[in-house]
């Protein structure tokens, strides 16, 4: 009976919890579905309006900004275009990177590596000045490149990737060697297919990353073309339904490539244990 | 010049230990050599250098009549047999026995071929489409060698594949590999602490000690005439008794007893090294035994006690005879069956 009671409550706090955070969220969603004169009489709404479809295609192609050069569908395009980049090059980086510092025989490996790891002190806001510069020289100011490349190089990434090689055993690269295996074949048939899990998981963590972005491309688009949708969030105007609405779409993508790659994050570690 | 030759090898590791002196060695096509030592002794690394995971600090290793210290493992055409086995854990036994001919750029068919051939020889054609991670300890074992045999190498190196297994399944494998190897008919060069597998797997033995080989030759060579006091020690189980003792006009005193005699011209002090095989009871005897402890094998008693002066001393008599314990024991050595060692070289001197 206790133990009915114990575990009722901390069920119930947990339920406090999840409306704490999902109630909000509903409520945008609800309120998103009405006509914006309803909104703005009656405020916030808990339940479902029959403005769905008329509300979310108005904004998705809405043609917005300044000289309306705009809409949100493009935005979405740059933030995925961006957030892909920045996560496959930046996975791409770390494990090549990763892969020198432990299996090459560099000197000062160790040293090299922790001078890559304090760059976790230095965030992009505060290298911001220089990095536009040498993105201003390099011609890449207002370009998808130019959106993705500065903030492509993860610490956090490559410390993952060698802490993991580190724990491969050292038979396996011999054992490939006499099979054959030059350091290129080690690299694509054992430490990538090893550390797919890892992979996968990175890859989720730099989309996001790289998606929720905002001061840095503010800075460096200056056209429109650009926009990613974390910009829009700010730049928005328009009705507040229709704020609403983008707000609810800016949440799709990054829910969408958790479920979507956490499958195979899943599948990966059952499949190796 | 044989078919593997090393000359004059020598490794010394960038923190200045000397894991290897001046080493030569030959083996012949087909032979099966085991280097046997203690832990440490330079054995591994010995074996690595043939297969190109070690530089080669001085010296020269030639194989099928090809120098091949600056060869690349991966070109060097060995297989290799690991303690662990290292497996690839990411790919089914199939993909693990063809990858090394996959990266030789053989055509599907023959690798298939191939696999097959060698995975029937194995018994593990059942098991082709599972991961490492799901075979017991011998499968893995079976696909190690396997992952050696279908590349047909000019030489195997086994680095103590067999350690890691349990007391029953490792002499079972033992066997296996011995057929194999007779079957296949390639050169192999198999490391190992235990010389029990040591002597039953070689066809030559080299027994090595503080990075050089101490001694060379067939196991029973070995067995009966060991050249040195850590080879008498290291080969033949239960370890051989060694007393100490002193020569003087061809007259060894040891213990409690003489030897009259002796086939030697050295004077001083000495070893003398029984096996504990090589005693029986009789009434006319050297030694006298106290007995502490009785270890009954079935086939064998090993039988632990002193001597005299408190030394431990071990006989080993039929398993059909009792002793008790706290029995005294009078015994002889057969046949004048006994090694004199001098103490201060440790070289044989009789």
């Amino acid at each position: 009976m206790t133990r009915f009671i114990t575990s009722s409550f901390s069920h119930l706090i947990l339920l406090i919890g999840i409306l704490i955070m999902v109630v909000p969220v509903w409520m945008i969603f609800a309120s998103s579905t009405h006509t914006s004169s309803m909104i703005n009489m009656n405020g916030l709404q808990m339940f479902l309006g029959d403005s769905f479809y008329e509300n979310y295609l108005r904004v998705l192609l809405y043609q917005g900004g300044f000289f309306k050069e705009i809409t949100a569908l493009k935005m979405f395009f740059n933030s995925f275009i961006m957030a892909t980049g920045v996560a496959i090059l930046s996975v791409v980086t770390s494990l090549m990177a990763a892969y020198a510092l432990v299996y090459y025989r560099i000197k000062y490996a160790t040293l090299l590596f922790w001078i890559i790891f304090i760059t976790i002190l230095v965030p992009l806001e505060l290298r911001i000045f220089p990095t536009y510069s040498v993105m201003a020289e390099l011609n890449l100011v207002n370009s998808y490149f130019g959106l993705i490349v500065p903030i492509s190089a993860s610490a956090i990434a490559t410390l993952f990737f060698r802490q993991f090689y580190k724990t491969v055993p050292d038979e396996l690269l011999e054992s490939a060697k006499l099979d054959g295996a030059n350091t290129w074949r080690f690299f694509v048939d054992f430490l990538i297919p090893l550390s797919k899990t890892m992979i996968v998981a990175m890859l989720i963590f730099m989309f996001v990353f790289g998606y929720n972005q905002y001061l840095w491309p503010l800075l460096v688009t200056t056209s429109e073309q650009y926009w990613t949708v974390v910009m829009g969030l700010k730049m928005m105007s328009g009705s507040i339904v229709h704020r609403f609405a983008f707000v609810m779409m800016s949440m799709v993508p990054p829910i969408l490539i958790i479920i979507v790659l956490q499958k195979y994050f899943i599948k990966g570690v059952f499949q190796d244990k | 010049m044989s078919f593997l030759d090393l000359k004059n090898v020598t490794k010394i590791y960038p923190n200045g230990t000397k894991a290897v002196h001046e080493t030569s060695l030959s083996v012949d096509e087909g032979e099966f050599m085991v280097f046997v030592g203690p832990s440490g002794c330079g054995k591994s690394t010995l074996l690595r250098m043939v297969a190109g995971l070690e530089d080669i600090t001085e010296g020269d290793i030639n194989l099928d009549g090809k120098l091949i210290n600056e060869v690349d493992p991966s070109e060097r055409d060995v297989a290799m047999v690991f303690q662990n086995y290292a497996l690839y854990p990411h790919m089914n036994v199939y993909n693990n026995l063809a990858y090394g001919l996959k990266n030789r750029g053989i055509d599907k068919e023959t690798i298939e071929q191939k696999v097959n051939d060698a995975a029937k020889l194995l018994q593990i054609s059942d098991y082709l489409q599972r991961k490492p991670s799901m075979l017991s300890g011998g499968q893995r074992q079976r696909v190690a060698m396997g992952r050696a045999i279908v590349r047909n190498p000019k030489i195997f190196l086994f680095d103590e594949p067999l350690s890691n297994l349990d007391a029953k399944l490792r002499i079972q494998m033992r066997l296996e590999i011995k057929k194999l190897q007779q079957k296949v008919g390639v050169t192999s060069i198999f490391v190992t602490h235990d010389q029990v597998e040591a002597m039953t797997l070689a066809d030559r033995l080299a027994v090595i000690n503080n990075g050089i080989i101490e001694q060379l030759g067939t196991p029973i060579e070995i067995y009966d005439n060991p050249k040195s006091l850590f080879v008498a020690g290291f080969i033949g189980s239960p370890q051989m008794n060694f007393l100490d003792g002193n020569i003087k006009n061809k007259t060894l005193s040891a213990e409690s007893f003489e030897i009259k005699d002796i086939d030697s011209d050295f004077e001083g002090e000495v070893k003398l090294g029984i096996r504990p095989e090589h005693l029986s009871q009789s009434e006319n005897s050297l030694i006298n035994l106290k007995v502490d402890l009785v270890e009954q094998l079935g086939s064998d008693n090993l039988v632990y006690g002193q001597l005299k002066d408190k030394k431990d001393f071990c006989y080993r008599c039929p398993g059909n005879l009792t002793i008790e314990k706290g029995a005294d024991l009078s015994l002889n050595i057969e046949n004048n069956k006994y090694y004199i060692f001098d103490k201060s070289t440790g070289k044989r001197v009789n």
